[in-house]
């Protein structure tokens, strides 16, 4: 069957990102061809600005070179401008008379620079600023020319701005509004802006209207002169005015436009075999002129293009980022407030600090920040996703990082940053390799920059700087990820949430039927998404689903942790933290046996024996095992320790006997698999020795009984853990905790520990199950008992069956081989 | 000259894991698809030298246990964007056993 035709008109950021998710959707389906005026492939619009600050080069910026086109058998034509479509021939033709037919057409001819009807805006000199030929003229006058005058204080103008004055130029930024960037920033926020920007030797005019530009002797703009009579020189105009959509094209072929080609959600518009994305479109009446939403439009608009029909573009929220060198400004949504609205306001003029959060109803509605930009992001998905913020917030304002994140020495300003500075504790990753990783390979999302970096790539406390940098570098072209319903992995685009609810509902027990009912995209997922499966499985059919060792992390198949020089670590249970002589010597011959290089107490007051060879676990479980000592889990998503205090049963002060407690909830929950790790705590009075306040479970021995806390973390991010309620005898403290843990373990998403869990399902949510009916809680309890009935020592069974124990053993060969070694 | 030599089984691997082999080489991890194709590949990862042998196996990749990078079992490179080789070497199964060439 002869392919069909795709003809698109407009080769930039809109039409040809719709074209790389087409291919990713139906590589095969259509013959493309694309038109662009300008005669350059498709560059980054974005980075313009830093090629005119001289801080990159064109060359830096082309996205898809001429070879991509060529590799997938894209007609390109630079430096033709579609002037005329017939729709009933179904052609699109040039002034020249070039013709093309097609059968769908794409159009995504951007926008036009808005020039006021000013005297003298035709002069040679006066020029606006939206491509690669404006910059080159710019960065032209910069070298011949001294005043440059900017015309429009919003993102655009300031960014030229500060490049020409980076240029050497003398800068002026005239603005009629009485402060910088009004559309984006409060008069506080914007004032900040301006102080600074004057501290980079940019001058200012604001609340000034241009009466005319003068000719000067050679021809060439030489002054401007407002309407209150002042006027200064000008050799070179920049007008910033604003941006109009490019709607000439489609308004000749009688297509519906107001404001934009009027699209419905499925980006088509009047014209059924017309689609249109990009900035020349108006969506719900809203036209963009920020990438992101762009980007989400040519995804849907792709969709529909390859004929799967099911995605809907609904319309965006933008963010927005000043792409000017040391200084770091946020906003987003409303920001103004009014009605109906609430405010809350941080201002530190002389730290240079400004944050505004703007609340509607219990969610956040908007956010300007100035000088602290960390929490962007954060702020950013709030707005996004309507978050209801109610319960945290009277801590809002300090922040995500204000709870604690470590590594990244608590560094909250991304784009004041020096390049020098490390921003991933884990990896070793400095901000200048991550700025120049987004530029020269042209990322656009956090999965991107993790993927090329590693930066936050291992625990993610420096997600939100990473993000930061990310916007600071490509503006508001940045879509942070949103949290909900982000795919599992690159094998599906279904989420934890529905994946969990499918093998709930449709009763799936294989790692294969989910993969082979949900159509995922590879044969055998990858290593993100078949451990979160499997557990899904294993916790929600118990009994029936069987576990898949294949799929588990190499500590859960192993059953010891992996070290860096693949030896493995070994830790034995002592239920509570209690031991014996016993025991101890066991544990002394076996590190004594084995040659162990090191033997340490783990945090979670725990024997750690490291350094043991593969092939010498089985035999070191057999002799742990002779002394009665079976696995400790400190290598799984799984309950590791239940750390006690001495308590009523020696301590003074002790009012419960906590190591007793201690002991019968780690006897409980042995072999808990769960969708992280699991870490309780017992103390035995308020003192909180065993520090149960930074725990999954904690629990603390008052005089009248015990008082239990949940989704407590000590780790990337501290976490005080919450008061859930308080219980009198033993038994309560195992059925309240126990169902709290089943509760986690039904419905947290794979890798998402306690703290995490609640925070998105909030506490309230825990509260109804747990304690709201006796009835349910017993349930929740029950099936925790019902998953745990046949646990098997993993080392008992490696030990016992030759099949599993294999796994283990190096296999040396006879070798037969010629090779003199 | 090298020879084939017999390596066990191809039983005693299970589907989409692995077993490792101790030669003059150093270790070389065996891994076997679901496909009950093999690979042999130098069980040291070009990141830091993780055993890739304990790695999960996922269609014709290897993702290494220490920091997640992932290798082509067949000619064991890196998945872009890292960038990195691990040494394969040749395997074959005959009658239900899998051979080894050192070379
Ligand atoms: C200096 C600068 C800085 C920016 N900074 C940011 C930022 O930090 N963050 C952000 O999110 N956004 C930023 N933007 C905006 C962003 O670049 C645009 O939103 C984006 O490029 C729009 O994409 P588009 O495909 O709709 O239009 P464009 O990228 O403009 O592409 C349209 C193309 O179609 C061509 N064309 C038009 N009509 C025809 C025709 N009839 N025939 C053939 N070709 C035609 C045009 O020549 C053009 O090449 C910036 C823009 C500029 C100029
Ligand atoms: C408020 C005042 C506190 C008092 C009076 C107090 C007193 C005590 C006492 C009497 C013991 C028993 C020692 C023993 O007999 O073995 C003890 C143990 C301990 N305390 Fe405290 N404590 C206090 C706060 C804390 C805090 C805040 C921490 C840590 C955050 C802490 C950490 C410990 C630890 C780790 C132990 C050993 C517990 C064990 O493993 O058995 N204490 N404390
Ligand atoms: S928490 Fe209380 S009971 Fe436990 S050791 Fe500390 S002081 Fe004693
Ligand atoms: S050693 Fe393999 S990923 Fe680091």
């Amino acid at each position: 069957m002869k392919k069909q035709k795709l003809v698109v008109v407009g080769n930039g950021m809109a039409g040809i990102r719709a074209v790389e998710e087409l291919l990713k959707l139906a590589p095969d389906l259509y013959d493309i061809t694309v038109f662009g005026s300008e005669p350059h492939p498709n560059y980054n619009r974005i980075l313009l600005s830093p090629v005119l600050a001289g801080e990159m080069t064109i060359q830096d910026i082309i996205l898809n070179p001429l070879q991509w086109y060529a590799d997938h058998d894209i007609t390109l034509y630079t430096g033709k401008t579609i002037t005329k479509i017939d729709r009933v021939k179904r052609t699109v033709s040039t002034s020249d008379g070039f013709e093309e037919t097609y059968d769908r057409l794409l159009l995504a001819t951007g926008s036009t620079p808005f020039i006021p009807p000013i005297p003298g805006k035709d002069l040679p000199g006066v020029i606006s600023y939206r491509d690669i030929r404006d910059t080159d003229e710019m960065i032209s006058a910069a070298s011949d020319y001294q005043h440059a005058v900017v015309i429009g204080g919003g993102l655009l103008g300031l960014e030229a701005a500060n490049g020409l004055a980076l240029r050497g130029m003398n800068v002026t930024v005239v603005h009629l509004a009485p402060w910088l960037m009004e559309r984006q920033l409060d008069r506080v926020a914007a004032g900040m802006l301006q102080k600074s920007l004057e501290a980079k030797g940019l001058n200012f005019l604001l609340e000034k209207s241009t009466e005319a530009l003068i000719r000067g002797e050679a021809g060439r703009v030489s002054a401007i002169r407002f309407k209150d009579g002042l006027e200064i020189p000008a050799d070179l105009v920049v007008v910033a005015a604003g941006i109009r959509p490019n709607t000439t094209l489609a308004e000749s072929a009688k297509l519906y436009c107001n404001k934009g080609i009027v699209v419905n959600d499925t980006m088509q518009t009047y014209d059924p075999r017309i689609y249109a994305v990009g900035e020349c479109v108006a969506h719900r009446g809203i036209a963009y002129g920020l990438v992101a939403p762009l980007f989400e439009q040519a995804k849907v608009c792709a969709n529909h293009l390859a004929n799967f029909g099911i995605a809907r573009y609904t319309g965006s929220v933008t963010s927005t980022k000043l792409k000017v060198t040391g200084i770091d400004l946020f906003s987003a949504g409303n920001f103004m407030g009014g009605e109906g609205t609430d405010e809350i306001v941080l201002n530190d003029p002389s730290g240079g600090v400004y944050k505004k959060l703007v609340l509607k109803n219990d969610t956040l509605v908007g956010a300007v920040l100035y000088g602290d930009t960390a929490d962007g992001a954060w702020y950013f998905q709030m707005v996004r996703e309507a978050k209801n913020v109610n319960e945290i917030r009277d801590h809002l304002m300090f922040g995500q990082s204000a709870v604690g994140d470590v590594g990244h020495a608590g560094e909250s300003k991304a784009a004041s940053l020096p390049d020098t500075a490390e921003v991933c504790g884990c990896n070793g990753v400095c901000k200048g390799t991550i700025v120049k990783a987004i530029k020269s390979q042209g990322l656009f999302t956090l999965d991107e920059v993790r993927k090329h970096t590693k930066a936050s790539s291992s625990c993610g406390s420096c997600t939100g700087l990473v993000e930061q940098i990310l916007a600071s570098t490509v503006g508001g072209a940045y879509t942070p990820a949103q949290s909900k319903d982000k795919a599992v992995c690159g094998c599906t685009d279904h989420s934890h949430g529905t994946v969990r609810a499918a093998i709930r509902e449709r009763h799936f027990l294989t790692i294969a039927q989910v993969m082979k009912e949900m159509e995922w995209k590879t044969p055998n997922g990858c290593a993100s998404c078949r451990p979160a499966l499997n557990y899904y499985l294993i916790s929600t059919w118990p009994g029936e689903a069987k576990d898949d060792p294949q799929s588990r992390f190499i500590n859960e198949r192993a059953h010891a942790n992996i070290q860096k020089d693949g030896t493995y670590s070994v830790v034995p249970r002592m239920w509570g933290g209690l031991t014996t002589p016993a025991e101890l010597r066991a544990i002394a011959d076996v590190a004594e046996k084995y040659q162990v290089p090191t033997v340490k107490m783990t945090g979670g007051a725990r024997v750690d024996l490291l350094g043991i060879k593969k092939d010498d676990l089985p035999k070191v479980w057999a002799d742990l095992g002779q002394a009665g000592m079976v696995s400790g889990h400190a290598y799984g998503k799984s309950i590791r320790t239940v750390k006690t205090c001495v308590g009523a049963e020696h301590c003074r002060f002790g009012t419960q006997k906590s190591m007793s407690m201690g002991v019968q909830l780690e006897e409980m929950l042995f072999g808990m698999w769960s969708p992280h790790k699991v870490k309780l705590a017992v103390s035995g009075c308020p003192r909180n020795c065993a520090e149960a306040g930074i725990k999954d479970v904690g629990v603390i021995g008052v005089d009248s009984g015990y008082e239990i806390y949940v989704a407590g973390n000590g780790g990337i991010k501290t976490e005080v853990a919450q008061f859930l309620c308080k219980v009198k005898t033993d038994e309560e403290v195992k059925e309240y905790s126990g169902a709290f843990l089943q509760l986690y373990r039904e419905e947290g998403f794979y890798l998402e520990r306690t703290c995490h869990y609640v925070e998105r399902v909030g506490l309230d949510h825990v509260k109804a199950a747990v304690l709201g009916d006796a009835g349910k809680r017993r349930e929740l309890y029950e099936r925790l008992l019902f998953a745990l009935q046949d646990y098997e020592d993993p080392w008992t069974e490696a030990v016992a069956k030759p099949a599993v124990r294999r796994e283990y053993q190096t296999i040396v060969l006879k070798e037969v081989s010629g090779v003199t070694a | 000259m090298s020879a084939w030599n017999r390596v066990c089984a191809l039983d005693e691997i299970a589907p989409l894991g692995s077993r490792v082999v101790a030669s003059h080489h150093g270790d070389i991890a065996i891994f076997r698809t679901d496909r009950d194709t093999v690979f042999a590949l130098h069980d040291k990862c070009p990141h830091k030298g993780g055993p890739l042998s304990q790695g999960i196996v996922h269609g014709d990749t290897v993702t290494c246990p220490l920091h997640g990078w992932k290798l082509g079992l067949a000619d064991g490179q890196a998945v872009a964007p890292d960038k990195g080789c691990s040494k394969p070497f040749a395997v074959k199964i005959d009658g239900g056993e899998v051979w080894l060439r050192l070379d």
